[in-house]
């Protein structure tokens, strides 16, 4: 019998487990958070799972979204966690979209679900999720991790906040990190994740008696956890409020100034005259006298850097102006820059260029795109 | 003037623009805004001129913390204590935490 040690809990017993099956998840983001949140909840037995993810398997992500495999590599993110599931447990439904979801198609998808998981990764998403559910009645099992930590919350659910009570304004995107970016532990995802079915669990067999609030992990801090009590939804909420503004769901890409796609944008901060393509640097790399600066953090630089190369933090540049010019032989030697993928490259350009006479350019593309037209043998993570 | 003696902690990468300080016990004045007692308020601005290293853009906006930071003092939600009017009192422990979005 596929649930016998669940089932003879005092807290599930038979009833329990009969709301399980009977209960319909949706879990939006087959990622770092949607993986164990969607294993643990297709082995509990729930009855039906939704699997949103419009993306690809990826080696890079296999650390956390452990749902996927090697040998599932290019394929549908939803597609690949429904096989997952139906070899765990054969009883559950599983629906794989593999769409992005928008304010055209989340309503319709959400109505047919009793609970949802958000295991996004982006603002947007986030928003819109919160609206959908607002508007259709349902609880939104919301999940983020970072780096090191971790955040949990249940958005819309007897009498607590929606996401927008506690964040009426979207952060501005400049200080929005992804997970490419800044990098995740993936047990640290696992954590949320796994808090995320837990939660999903208590809300279907209508076992959940804490308070609101918002539980904060943070796999370097003592105590690892911390939960703090929330604000109960607010009156003037513009959407679970008294007199909501809000009826339908909007543009939340307009809205949060950002897209719904958590990879790193492009950024064009320099005219093509501070520019040099990685094949022109890589022709005079050995004739011209010249000095390389990368400008990423340390902990990066450790991995892979290219020999020669000075690593002087993208942070730390402007108290290091000094050392900058220490280096050149002369006033007018070249400045070359370099990062990972070329956008903070060209902020430091844009610094180093008050001080120093010479050239001073940036390395198009970063070491990413060095790897793909110079070097193939050089690492990229 | 005394000085009150409380606890700062921050969260979710916010700790980054605090020279990468996780916590932090500091005094401050009772008054910083004399003669009125010392507010939530005025602990914001004295963290940007005191404690804050880089981009305040990415801390404050306005008078208050930007759109995307939670306020905790003494484990709840700051809107339950009153936001920027709470009188700050000795042995407060209040966190900042920027919200994340990852996963």
């Amino acid at each position: 019998m596929l649930y016998g040690r669940q089932l003879i809990l005092p807290d599930l017993g038979k009833s329990g487990q009969l709301k399980l099956k009977n209960t319909s998840i949706l879990i939006v983001g087959a990622g770092g958070l949607g993986s164990p949140a969607a294993i643990y909840l297709a082995a509990a037995g729930v009855g039906k799972l939704g699997i949103v993810d419009y993306d690809k398997v990826e080696k890079s992500n296999l650390h956390r979204q452990i749902i996927h495999n090697e040998t599932r590599e290019g394929i549908s993110k939803a597609q690949s966690a429904k096989m997952t599931i139906e070899g765990l447990n054969s009883l559950c439904n599983c629906v794989a979209y593999e769409i992005l979801l928008d304010s055209l198609s989340a309503l319709e998808i959400v109505q047919q679900y009793d609970i949802v998981v958000d295991a996004t990764d982006n603002v947007a998403t986030r928003y819109l999720l919160n609206d959908a559910c607002v508007i259709s009645g349902k609880p939104l099992v919301s999940g983020s991790a970072l780096r090191m930590d971790g955040q949990l919350t249940v958005y819309n659910y007897k009498g607590g906040p929606c996401y927008r009570c506690l964040f009426p304004k979207p952060p501005p995107p400049e200080s929005v990190l992804n997970c490419a970016d800044g990098g995740i532990l993936g047990v640290v995802t696992g954590v949320i994740g796994c808090l995320q079915a837990l939660q999903a669990i208590k809300i279907a067999t209508e076992n959940d008696e804490s308070p609101n609030n918002l539980l904060i992990f943070s796999a370097t801090s003592y105590p690892l956890f911390r939960s703090i009590k929330l604000r109960s939804k607010k009156k003037d909420c513009v959407i679970c409020g008294d007199h909501p503004s809000i009826t339908k769901l909007q543009d939340y890409v307009q809205f949060c100034g950002s897209g719904a796609l958590d990879k790193s944008p492009s950024v064009k901060e320099l005219g093509r005259e501070d520019r040099i393509e990685p094949k022109v640097y890589h022709n005079l790399r050995n004739e011209t006298p010249h000095v390389l600066i990368d400008v990423r953090e340390t902990v990066q630089y450790e991995i892979c850097s290219l020999p020669s190369s000075i690593n002087i933090p993208l942070k730390d540049l402007p108290k290091r102006i000094e050392d900058v010019k220490k280096l050149l032989e002369t006033p007018n030697t070249s400045v070359y820059v370099i990062c990972r993928l070329g956008n903070d490259s060209q902020h430091a350009v844009n610094i180093l260029k008050n001080y120093l006479k010479g050239e001073v350019k940036d390395i198009i593309g970063g070491l990413y795109k060095w790897s793909l037209e110079v070097d193939q043998e050089f690492p990229i993570y | 003037m005394s000085l009150l003696k409380i606890k700062l902690s921050f969260s979710g990468g916010i700790e980054l623009l605090f020279d990468n300080i996780k916590q932090k016990s500091v005094e401050i004045p009772s008054s910083i805004n004399p003669p009125n007692s010392t507010t939530m308020k005025d602990l914001i601005s004295w963290m940007k001129d005191n404690l804050l290293k880089e981009r305040p853009e990415l801390f404050m906006s306005g008078d208050t913390v930007r759109p995307g930071i939670l306020v905790l003092i003494n484990d709840s939600d700051w809107e339950l204590e009153g936001e920027l009017e709470y009188e700050i009192k000795d042995g407060d422990d209040i966190v900042f935490i920027s919200t994340l979005h990852g996963g």
